[in-house]
């Protein structure tokens, strides 16, 4: 039954940018759980990923913000599972992401300097748009537990945040 | 009532005596200041609560540094006058205004 809404919910994904429409079955608690979990460990990855690499002083402290704020939460986000007693479960929704960050993480992984900052804060920006997206229209609304869907409203004024954040900073390196 | 009174003489033996600093208090929740605007005299203290799961700063452009750890505090003693803006270094979006009177 859960295997349609989050298969659809994966092409959208994979469509980055085309708008997310409501599913007409919702993904359970215990997805969700997972795909916001999911979401918040590759932005971290593709933080240190920055950390490491770039030499541009906004990058290397946006990338900084990153990895802090989404361990904070993903930390929070466990806390809360283990609390409730629910096991995240893995779906079509959360291997899309996976797979999607692979591919940029090795597209990020050839890329240099200026050429690597500017791919990685316009990903950012567009991460973070996808991710705000899915949950505003999809994993909020959908979530049954009252704590969870705190947590996930939480994170979309964080993410949100990190957003316009992450906008001003590819602004500033045109 | 008795302070004000003795104030002026005070302030004038003291300087800015801390027995009339005041705290004032403000509240992060959700990546927001609140109040967002304060007003304030030197001496006075500004203390942040930070609700969120989140570490926060206040932070003057060449002036204070305030670290916020989540779910805890930070605080500032004012020590010049004149009014600051000032922001989250972790979330630039978060701002935040104080206006120190002399």
């Amino acid at each position: 039954m859960f295997m349609r809404p989050t298969a659809a919910l994966a092409a959208l994904l994979l469509m980055s940018t085309a708008p997310l429409a409501l599913a007409a079955e919702k993904p359970t608690d215990p997805q969700i759980a997972h795909i916001a979990y999911t979401a918040g460990a590759i932005d971290i990855e593709a933080a240190k990923l920055a950390i490491e690499k770039s030499k541009n002083k906004e990058i290397v402290d946006f990338a900084k913000d990153m990895e802090r704020d989404h361990e904070a939460v993903n930390k929070q986000a466990l806390d809360l599972v283990k609390k409730l007693k629910v096991t995240p479960e893995d779906n079509d929704t959360s291997k899309a992401l996976a797979k999607a960050a692979k591919e940029e993480r090795a597209k990020l992984a050839t890329l240099k300097g200026a050429e690597f900052d500017k791919a990685y804060i316009e990903n950012e920006v567009a991460y973070h748009k996808q991710v705000n997206g899915a949950l505003e229209t999809l994993l909020i609304p959908s979530a049954s537990n009252a704590e969870l869907k705190r947590l996930l409203v939480t994170g979309l004024k964080i993410f949100q945040g990190h957003e316009q954040h992450a906008e001003h900073v590819a602004g500033m390196l045109k | 009532m008795r302070p004000r009174l003795l104030g002026p003489a005070l302030a004038l033996a003291l300087g800015a005596s801390p027995a009339f600093a005041a705290t004032i208090e403000v509240t992060i929740d959700k990546l927001v200041f609140s109040p967002a605007s304060v007003q304030a005299k030197v001496g006075d203290t500004i203390e942040w609560t930070n609700k969120d799961i989140l570490a926060h700063t206040a932070t003057v452009k060449g002036g204070w540094d305030v670290m916020i750890p989540a779910k805890s505090k930070g605080k500032v003693t004012l020590k010049t006058a004149g009014a600051v803006d000032y922001f989250c270094r972790f979330h630039p979006n978060m701002k935040g205004h104080v206006e120190v009177a002399p």
